[in-house]
């Protein structure tokens, strides 16, 4: 479905992406992970064509990406950053409809399969009762529902989605991620992801990659990749890999940073809670 | 939330209030015209021989007219700019497109009168440039802040003033004949200013119908237009060029006249919302009422005195801009 191949991005002298290459598989969800500044939304990016790129293939649907016009991948593909900013009076109903621009010769306008794709996208996202309020009135969990009707509508075959939980809380983090992965089921959407939280990429996802300073450091299934070791070589913190009942995704415990303060020649030690 | 269905009647009642103002306006002066004299007058056509033929068809109405055509001008033109410089500061006045674009024309009045047919093509030209500083001095990754667009105005206008001044000095023999074009007056006009600017006026009007689009997905942010398949740089230099042709049409007529393209659409937003279907025509009948106000006040509250409504628009202005500081629109 997707692939990048030794995929590299400079900005100005410094390279944050190097020599990057991984792929997804339709239907799948993946997810990359990495530390601050590992550049992994630069990759992100590049594939939604928000960021040029120096070296590299990126191939979509078996076509290189620079010969297909931008308004024919908005037809297959979509990003959602992790910040939105709408004009605050447009209601949610008009912001979705954004979605179908795509599909749209410069003098169409919508038509009854149109109005029926928002109809659903709304619905998708638990939004029909919203229909005609203003971004504004919405709260953030339910605004980011609204982005993400607006790329349903798009209709896209794969979905990239930056950090989409970042600005959220715990209920509609995971309100958000479950939406994700019910349109993933449902329709063999195909996700890649940019993630912080470790157990939610590990619960969420197909496959992981992990990302340090722009190169692929890991990739592989969340158990493959979930490992103690690479927390520590990562993240440079302690953590312990466990297995709860009703998920048979690895969670990650941290246990301290005691180890990384070592490394670094600190003196000062950090008592561990035993 | 404003529905689409009071959207559209507030416009049209604006429109129909735009016309009666119009109406209005060519009765007041120092002969008053009843309303009946004025739409007789006009409907006979300018061969008839009413008394009142010579100072409705040759001197009022031709004024009336610009000063609709040029405050639609302006205020549609400030608009587009907010739109492409995601920013409500951007204003052809504040930016230096109106004061690029003027000190390009007084090159013309002042040092080569003998190419006056080329005004309008000056006072574009002096505006792309302009408007090309700007995106130099200003232009970030993210777009313009509120700061940037202010201190790079501040820039391009005094460069201008520069230019400006440096002329006066130059050529300050002809300089009588310029002042009342330098603060916007739309007297002794007539209809050869008419004449030069209502074609161009019209194309501008109509290719903004097509801007509509392109402005509303642009101030979705840059990431989702590209993201809906737009090409953001392309629709920016677009929507740019064609608002710096709207003003620059405006200021090759009559000079500079600030503030309508910060208020209008700004009160424009406020009525109808930012959706650009109802916020440009909303923008250019208010800009149209907005002049004809300010230059009907200007020709009548101290009469026999003209005062030019540049001036006046100055005067109002600023104080609305102030309001809006308070109000932390920006």
């Amino acid at each position: 479905m997707l692939k990048i191949e030794q995929l590299s991005v400079r900005y100005e002298q410094k390279e944050v992406v190097h020599n990057f290459s991984f792929e997804v598989a339709k239907g799948e969800i993946l997810s990359i992970i990495g530390p601050n500044g590992s550049g992994k939304s630069t990759i992100l990016k590049a594939i939604a064509r928000m960021q040029p790129y120096n070296e590299g293939t990126i191939i979509f649907d078996g076509q290189n990406i620079r010969r297909l016009s931008s308004k024919d991948i908005a037809k297959k593909m979509c990003m959602l950053s992790q910040k939105n900013q709408a004009p605050t009076d447009i209601s949610v109903k008009n912001l979705v409809a954004y979605g179908r621009y795509p599909h749209k010769k410069w003098f169409e306008r919508l038509n009854a399969e149109d109005e029926a794709i928002i109809d659903w996208a709304l619905e998708k996202t638990h939004l029909t009762h919203y229909r005609e309020k203003p971004i504004a009135a919405l709260s953030g969990g339910e605004a980011q529902r609204a982005w993400i009707a607006m790329a349903l509508a798009q209709r896209p075959q794969i979905l990239l989605l930056d950090e989409p939980t970042t600005y959220l809380d715990i209920a509609h983090q995971h309100e958000v991620l479950e939406l994700v992965r019910e349109l993933n089921h449902e329709m063999s959407m195909t996700v890649v992801m940019v993630l912080h939280d470790l157990n939610q990429a590990s619960s969420y996802s197909d496959k992981i990659v992990v990302v340090k300073d722009g190169q692929r450091a890991q990739v592989g299934t969340p158990e493959e990749v979930m490992t103690e070791k690479m927390i520590q070589q990562i993240y440079r913190m302690e953590a312990e890999i466990q297995y709860v009942s009703w998920d048979s995704a690895p969670r990650i415990q941290l246990k301290s940073t005691v180890k990384a303060w070592e490394e670094i020649g600190c003196k000062k030690k950090l008592i561990l809670s035993k | 939330m404003i529905s689409t269905r009071r959207s559209r009647i507030i416009i049209i009642v604006t429109f129909v209030l735009t016309m009666l103002a119009a109406i209005v306006a060519i009765g007041l002066g120092s002969v008053h015209i009843t309303i009946p004299d004025i739409l007789t007058t006009i409907v006979n056509g300018r061969d008839n021989d009413s008394m009142y033929t010579t100072i409705i068809w040759d001197i009022r109405l031709p004024r009336v007219l610009l000063a609709l055509i040029l405050g639609a001008n302006i205020a549609i033109s400030g608009a587009l700019l907010q739109a492409v410089m995601g920013n409500p500061l951007a204003d052809p006045g504040l930016t230096g497109v109106t004061s690029g674009a003027a000190a390009f024309v007084l090159i013309i009045i002042l040092a080569n009168p003998e190419f006056t047919h080329l005004i309008p093509v000056a006072a574009f030209i002096g505006g792309l440039i302009a408007a090309t500083i700007i995106y130099a001095l200003a232009w970030r990754r993210t777009g313009i802040t509120p700061i940037t667009i202010i201190l790079s105005g501040v820039a391009v206008n005094a460069l201008c003033g520069g230019v400006i001044g440096f002329l006066s000095i130059l050529y300050s023999d002809r300089l009588p004949s310029t002042v009342q074009w330098m603060n916007g007056s739309l007297a002794a006009k007539g209809n050869a200013s008419l004449h030069m600017i209502y074609l161009y006026a019209i194309i501008g009007w109509i290719v903004s119908i097509f801007a509509i689009r392109k402005a509303n997905i642009i101030r979705l942010g840059d990431q989702v237009a590209v993201n809906l398949g737009e090409n953001v740089t392309r629709i920016r230099i677009m929507l740019s060029i064609l608002a710096v042709f709207l003003a620059a049409v405006s200021v090759a007529a009559v000079g500079m006249i600030g503030f309508i393209g910060l208020i209008v659409p700004h009160m424009a937003r406020m009525l109808v919302g930012s959706d650009y279907k109802y916020l440009l025509p909303m923008s250019m009948a208010m800009g149209a009422i907005v002049l004809l106000i300010a230059d009907t006040g200007g020709r009548t509250l101290f009469a026999p005195l003209d005062i030019p409504a540049g001036i006046l628009m100055s005067v109002i202005g600023g104080p609305y801009f102030l309001y809006l500081m308070r109000k932390k629109v920006f």
